[in-house]
Order: C-alpha cells, then sequence, then structure tokens
C-alpha cells in the first residue's frame, strides 16, 4: 500500500514536514509528499482537508511555516510563483487566474517566454487548442465565457509552458465526458513524456483510471497512501471521509403534482457578442420532480438560467410561468415573491457579495422575500433574526467555517455553496432553480446538496438542476433534457435515459425537439 | 486668424495631455494617483526656477520631469509599499504639492520667465495658413503627440503592455502568473509622476512664462477626469483634451464678446461631459468591461 519511494534520483519532488498555520487553524499539518518521475499522482480529501493549501506552498503562493521541498533532489525555497515557473511547476487553478477583460490569446501569451511575438499568438493557441482537443476561439473576451471554456483556457495555458510537473486543481469539474476523455490522453502522453502531475479531484473513477498512486488527506493531516487502481470508490470515499458516504437516496416520484414551473416557446437574442441565443425553449416543471439539464458548457444554460430568474426579462410575459402567473416580464424579486429561489453558477460575486458576511449575504438575497422577518418598522434591519436564520443554515447544511459570522470570501467554495443553497432551501420554496449545484464541491458535501435537493422535491416543489455533472443528474433526475446551441431537448424520462443517449444528444447529433417515442427504436 | 485659434487650443490642450496620458498608464495598471495636480504644480515651479536660474528652458523641463518622478515615487512608497489608501494619499499629495510649490516659489513670483522658443523650419513654417500650426509651434506640442503614439502602441500592440494591462485587470491572476505587480506599478506611477512634472513645465515655461501660486488651476483634475472621459485610451484623450481646450478658449472668447453665458457654466463642461460619458459607457456591461481596469484603487498585498 505504501508507495513511498526511498529518497532516490527518480523524485522529482519531495516534501517533508510541511506545516501552514492560518491564525489557529493549522490547514497543513506536517505533511509529507513524494511524486516520482513520469507519475501521474493524485491528491485526495474533501475540502478543507488542505489540499488547496498544499498546492498553493508548491506553487509559491503560499510561504510554509515549517517543512522543506526538495525539487530533483535538492532543496528549494519556492517563494514566488514566478520561481515555482522557472523550476518548471505549472498549475491550473480551480479559482480561475484569467483576466477578464483580455482575449483568450492574450491570456495564454502572458504566461509564456517574453519573446514570443504578440501577433503569432492568436494563430498559435488556437492550433495548440485543436491539437489538444479542447478547442476555444483566441480572439474571443474572457468575460464573455462560459466556465468550461475559461478551463480550457486554464489547462492549455499551463500545458503550453511545457513545465515537469503540472498541478491540476479540479480540471475536469466543467468539462464534458469527451472533453475530458481528451484531457486523459493529453495528460497520459505528458506521462510517456516522463512528466509528473499532481491531480486533485472529487471525481474518484478518474482518479482511479487515471492515477499511479495518491494521497489522502484529512484535516490538514495526510492520512495515507494508496495504489487507487486496487481501490474501489467508495474504500478512497471512507479514506477521505473517515466514514461511509452515501449516494443519495432518490424514491421513485409520486404522483406528478400540478405544473409549477412552465417555459414556452421562450427566445432570446444573444446578449453579448459571444453569447448564446435561446431558441423557442418549451419546458415544464411539475411539482414533485427533478428536471436536470445537460449539455456542454457554453451552449445556452447559463442565459436560460438568466432568462428563467429575471436577470434578463423576456418580451412575452407568458415565456415563463410561475405557480401559473406569468412571470415573463418580473424581476428577480418579483419571482421570488411568487415562491421561486434561483441559485447561479458562480457562487463568489453573484450567488455572494464575497466581502460581505454570511447574515449580510441572507439579508441581501431574502430582504424582499422575508422583508417581514428580517426587516422591521421603517426599514430598520433586524440583525438578531437575520443571525438566528444564518445560524439555522448553518447548522442544517453543516457549513464549515473558522468564524462566527465569517465573509463569503473566506469559506472553502464547498462550504460556501451549502450555504447559498441551504439559504434558498430555508424558505420552502415552491419552485428551485439552481445551475450547477455541486461545481468544485466535494463529495460529502455534493451528496449533501444532492439529497436536500431531492427532499425538496419530493415536498412537493419543483426542481430544475442545470449540471454538467452526468452523474449527478443521473442521480437526482426524474428526467433529463438536453441543451445544444441554444436549444433544449425534450425531458428524457430517467428510465429511458442511457449515458450514451444523452451524449449524443450533448453533441448536437438530434438537435431540437426529438421525439423520445420515435428515438427509442 | 482661424490658425491662430487652432494653436491657442493645442497650446491649452497640450498640458492636459501629457498629464492624463501619463495618468492613463498608472491606471491602466490598476493605481490610481489623485495627485496629479500637485505633481503638476511641482513640475511648474521646478520648471521656472531652474530654467531662471541656468538660462536653459530644456534644463528646466528635465528637472520638472525629475521632480514630477520622485513626487510620484513618494505615492508609489506610500500606496504600494506601506499600502496606504490610494485616495487619500492622492489628495494628500495635492495638497503636499500646492502648499510646497507656493513655499518654493515665493521668490520667483513677479519675476519674468524664459519661454521656450517655438520651433521655425524654414518655408515649411511659412506655408500660409497651415504653417504654423504643424511646423511651428512649441516642441513639446509634438513630444506630446508622439508620447500619445507610443503610449497607445505600448498598451495595445507591445507584450510589456499588455502585462501592464493585466495587472490592471486582476492583479490577483497576475501574481500567480509570477508577473512582479508591486515592481510594474511602481513604473507606472513614476511614468505618470515624468508626465505629470512636464505637464507642469508645459505651463510656467510656455503657455504663460512666469511663476503664479496654484498656477495649474485645476488642470491636474481635468486631466483625471480626461482620462475617464477616454475611457482609458491614449488617442480618445488626445480628443478629449483638444476638445476641452476648445471648451477653454471658447469660453475666453465668449467673455471677451460678452456672451451671455455663465463663465462658471463653461469651466464646469469638462466635468459635465465626463459624468455623461461616465452614464454612456456604464449602459453597456461590456464595455465598461473591456476599458475599466477591474482593480483600479484596490490595494495588492500578496497572500503569503
Amino acid at each position: 500500500m505504501d508507495t513511498t519511494p526511498l529518497a532516490n534520483g527518480r523524485n522529482l519532488l519531495e516534501v517533508r514536514g510541511l506545516t501552514k498555520v492560518f491564525g489557529t487553524l493549522k490547514a497543513c499539518d506536517q505533511v509529507d509528499l513524494t511524486i516520482a518521475k513520469g507519475e501521474i499522482h493524485a491528491l485526495l480529501g474533501e475540502n478543507g482537508a488542505g489540499k488547496s493549501t498544499l498546492v498553493k506552498m508548491l506553487f509559491g503562493s503560499l510561504e510554509p511555516n515549517a517543512g522543506e521541498i526538495a525539487w530533483n533532489g535538492q532543496p528549494v525555497r519556492i517563494t514566488s510563483p514566478g520561481v515555482a515557473k522557472k523550476l518548471g511547476i505549472g498549475m491550473v487553478f480551480q479559482h480561475f487566474s484569467l483576466f477578464e477583460a483580455l482575449t483568450a490569446a492574450e491570456n495564454i501569451a502572458l504566461s509564456l517566454a517574453d519573446d514570443t511575438p504578440i501577433s503569432t499568438i492568436a494563430a498559435k493557441a488556437r492550433a495548440l487548442s485543436y491539437s489538444y482537443g479542447l478547442p476555444l476561439d483566441p480572439d474571443s473576451l474572457v468575460g464573455d465565457l462560459s466556465v468550461g471554456e475559461r478551463q480550457r483556457i486554464e489547462i492549455i495555458r499551463c500545458l503550453l509552458q511545457t513545465p515537469d510537473l503540472i498541478i491540476l486543481d479540479e480540471p475536469t469539474s466543467v468539462l464534458t465526458p469527451q472533453e475530458a476523455d481528451k484531457l486523459f490522453e493529453t495528460l497520459e502522453r505528458l506521462r510517456a513524456e516522463g512528466k509528473s502531475i499532481l491531480y486533485i479531484s472529487h471525481r474518484l473513477d478518474e482518479v482511479r483510471r487515471l492515477c499511479d498512486s495518491a494521497t489522502i488527506m484529512r484535516h490538514g493531516k495526510v492520512v495515507g497512501h494508496c495504489n487507487p487502481r486496487v481501490e474501489t470508490p467508495s474504500s478512497l470515499a471512507r479514506m477521505m471521509v473517515g466514514t461511509e458516504v452515501k449516494n443519495a437516496e432518490r424514491t421513485t416520484a409520486s404522483v406528478r403534482g400540478e405544473e409549477l414551473l412552465s417555459i414556452c416557446g421562450m427566445s432570446r437574442k444573444p446578449a453579448g457578442p459571444f453569447s448564446m441565443p435561446l431558441k423557442n425553449i418549451w419546458l415544464s416543471v411539475a411539482g414533485g420532480e427533478v428536471i436536470g439539464i445537460a449539455g456542454v458548457a457554453g451552449n445556452g444554460q447559463g442565459e436560460l438560467f438568466e432568462a428563467i430568474s429575471g436577470e434578463a426579462l423576456q418580451e412575452s410575459a407568458d415565456a415563463v410561468r410561475i405557480r401559473g402567473k406569468s412571470a415573463g416580464r418580473m424581476g428577480i424579486s418579483a419571482r421570488r415573491l411568487l415562491g421561486a429561489a434561483f441559485v447561479p453558477e458562480e457562487r463568489l460575486g453573484h450567488g455572494a457579495a464575497p466581502r460581505l458576511r454570511l447574515s449580510d449575504n441572507l439579508l441581501l438575497s431574502r430582504h424582499s422575500t422575508d422583508g417581514k422577518a428580517f426587516v422591521g418598522t421603517g426599514g430598520m434591519v433586524k440583525s438578531g433574526a437575520i443571525q438566528k436564520a444564518a445560524q439555522r443554515i448553518i447548522e442544517v447544511m453543516d457549513v464549515r467555517k473558522s468564524a462566527p459570522d465569517p465573509e463569503a470570501a473566506a469559506l472553502s467554495g464547498g462550504n460556501l455553496q451549502k450555504f447559498i443553497i441551504g439559504r434558498e432551501l430555508d424558505r420552502n420554496p415552491s419552485v428551485m432553480v439552481v445551475n450547477q449545484p455541486t461545481w468544485g464541491v466535494d463529495a460529502g458535501a455534493a451528496a449533501r446538496i444532492r439529497q436536500a435537493l431531492i427532499e425538496l422535491a419530493r415536498n412537493g416543489s419543483a426542481v430544475l438542476v442545470i449540471s454538467q455533472d452526468l452523474d449527478e443528474l443521473f442521480e437526482i433526475s426524474d428526467a433529463i433534457a438536453v441543451m445544444h446551441n441554444g436549444e433544449l431537448s425534450k425531458p428524457i424520462p430517467i428510465a429511458e435515459a442511457t449515458l450514451e443517449r444523452i451524449g449524443l444528444l450533448m453533441g448536437g447529433a438530434e438537435p431540437g425537439h426529438l421525439d423520445p417515442a420515435k428515438e427509442v427504436a | 486668424m482661424f490658425e491662430d485659434i487652432l494653436i491657442t487650443i493645442a497650446t491649452a490642450a497640450t498640458p492636459l495631455l501629457i498629464a492624463a496620458v501619463g495618468e492613463v498608464v498608472v491606471e491602466r495598471s490598476g493605481v490610481l494617483n489623485l495627485g496629479v495636480e500637485g505633481m503638476m504644480v511641482m513640475g511648474a515651479v521646478t520648471g521656472f526656477g531652474v530654467a531662471l536660474t541656468t538660462g536653459s528652458p530644456w534644463l528646466g523641463v528635465v528637472a520638472a520631469i525629475i521632480v514630477g518622478m520622485l513626487f510620484s515615487l513618494l505615492f508609489g512608497f506610500l500606496t504600494l509599499t506601506l499600502v496606504t489608501n490610494q485616495v487619500a494619499t492622492g489628495l494628500a499629495l495635492t495638497l503636499l504639492g500646492l502648499g510646497l510649490s507656493g513655499m518654493l516659489g515665493e521668490g520667483f513670483v513677479g519675476l519674468p520667465g524664459i519661454k521656450m522658443s517655438y520651433l521655425h523650419i524654414p518655408y515649411l513654417t511659412d506655408v500660409p495658413y497651415i504653417g504654423r500650426l504643424f511646423f511651428g509651434q512649441d516642441p513639446l506640442f509634438y513630444v506630446s503627440i508622439l508620447l500619445t503614439a507610443g503610449v497607445a502602441w505600448f498598451l495595445f500592440r507591445s507584450r510589456a503592455g499588455l502585462t501592464l494591462r493585466s495587472i490592471g485587470d486582476n492583479h490577483t491572476s497576475a501574481h500567480a502568473l509570477g508577473i512582479k505587480v508591486i515592481g510594474i506599478r511602481y513604473l507606472a506611477v513614476m511614468f505618470g509622476g515624468a508626465c505629470a512634472g512636464l505637464a507642469g513645465a508645459y505651463l510656467s515655461l510656455i503657455y504663460t512664462p512666469q511663476w503664479i501660486e496654484n498656477m495649474t488651476a485645476g488642470r491636474g483634475w481635468i486631466a483625471l477626469a480626461l482620462v475617464v472621459f477616454a475611457s482609458w485610451r491614449p488617442w480618445r484623450v488626445l480628443a478629449g483634451a483638444y476638445l476641452f481646450g476648445a471648451v477653454s478658449i471658447g469660453q475666453l472668447h465668449a467673455q471677451a464678446l460678452g456672451v451671455g453665458v455663465p463663465s462658471q457654466l463653461l469651466s464646469s463642461l469638462p466635468y459635465l461631459a465626463t459624468v455623461v460619458v461616465l452614464v454612456l459607457i456604464s449602459r453597456n456591461r461590456r464595455l465598461t468591461m473591456v476599458n475599466t481596469p477591474a482593480s483600479l484603487g484596490r490595494p495588492f498585498v500578496p497572500d503569503r
């Protein structure tokens, strides 16, 4: 089981006793890690286990309090990302490090050698992105791109630096299965060339398929090493969490309730030069059911979410109906007042204001729907009631935090997502629309979020989940519809849905509104 | 007559242009230096004093540039190294510059200054109607045009300019890529200081060759407004500077002719125009995103 090799020339990176302390929290406690040349090494652990802190120290963004790092057998001090890059360490970040106001090509150019002529970069980036199977338009502005497309830029940018050690933090969470396959091929090619890869992922089957060895962290400590190929997903999960992780339990939907959310012939012009138009979308979600929307990143899911949530108004009031009322011309608060709740894709900056405390974020999203509970006479804020509600959400969703009422940005991604979902669930909405509910969220937190969504539906609410994680959609949906090129297929009941069938629709094999009955044959 | 008016407009516009183009570089790197007025007035007093004592206006210009840079270096040290609030520090810089220049220039008040000579190319300058406009202006006029072209090329065509814009967009990401955020911001701030100093020297060596306390008279603030008006783009700064130059010259003519427009209204036009432009560009989220340095004014402390 113990794959730690002896300290010989084969090891690219050796870390001994690395420790990082934030205040009283030991984010990394005496961490040892050894990465051999030409191996793909997995780093596993729940959110808050210290994985990100560890790789940030390896990449020079954080300074360790104690411990040593040896690179090719030589002790080194990695004082800045520049030093890490010079050594030959490249990193793909989980939270993007892209420049929104610059084009994809300019973003890539910034991480290349200084003497690369700027005028040639667009063509080069286009060619390289296709050869890696991650196509992108080098002239598009990053600010206009979806998370999946941004992830492609991050990966390509890192690979172009030809590092010896590539750190990938959750690289596949926003890629399609096909894109992920392409990435794995690339990674395997790199391994054959003798490069090493440190691979952080919550997707245990990926880790089992790709990685040669794994280090597992829990609460800042290394709790084990293993060969993931001989483990099962549940044995890996047990090591990560310390206890058994349960899949969300899904009872079959009871009788289909009345229709609570309906979208009737919604169309939308593209909002920006790079965004997707919506083309004649029909969808109906009844109480008691969970409908999933699958699709490759950037096929109009974001635009659809904006149109349903009221961030973008429709031309016709009947395009969106919430609990039977025409809501197409209503803003977000008006739609919320009809009993709907919305959780957008971006947690920080969209779902929550990063520098505000959790209780303030709660007030921000619910001051109109829960005006009586949170706002008193004369517009005075009832801080006691808000604190209590925030505390209730934190307890129900098991949000882990370092201060009583921290700023949203201080929470890890998974914990903030639990809070944001919990904030909406706390209202008991009759219609819930969620975009990417568990992106970059660890297994334990994701299971909890999925279970909560299913329970909400079983209690009679209509739940619409937009996700690029097919496993998730298969786990929780009663029917799955696929978005491609701004069009939405008819929902396929889960009993008839197969990965292959959904995959074909995602690739645009049968655009528009296919008839499931004919398709089955 | 028409040529004369155009030349006076150019003379009014040039100091605004020089200071604003410098500030474009500073703000594109994500630093908001509100001390332009202070650096400008220091440049004006230094340029005047050095030219007077040495007899050479060019030495005055060089000295003004150096003093502008030193002043901006003080700003840089406070805001970049000690991470003080940029707005407060910039305002303090302006107040310091106005006070210090008044003290240093006390002995210069009322003395006749040295005026920089205008360009004269035989035949070309003597071409009727356009000769003096194109070939007979002060040397700094040409410098200002070259400066604008140079900064435009630097920002949008050169790699170093791309690096600078990336820092202004997201300094955390830039740091993660190994770009030296603080070092580059120091350089940008010093470039802005040099430009402000030069613009100040223009006032005391060309515009009105003498020293008067507070002789910048708010031009530093107009330059700051121009940067926003031009949505951080050098050629638009040039257009804006000439527009504002024309307005201020027109205002003088209007007063001379006794036109019934209150002068206060005319002198507030640059600011009103800036407000209108801000409203217009903020209507389009994408335009704002592309042109506004997203980390403008935000302090950068690397996460250690």
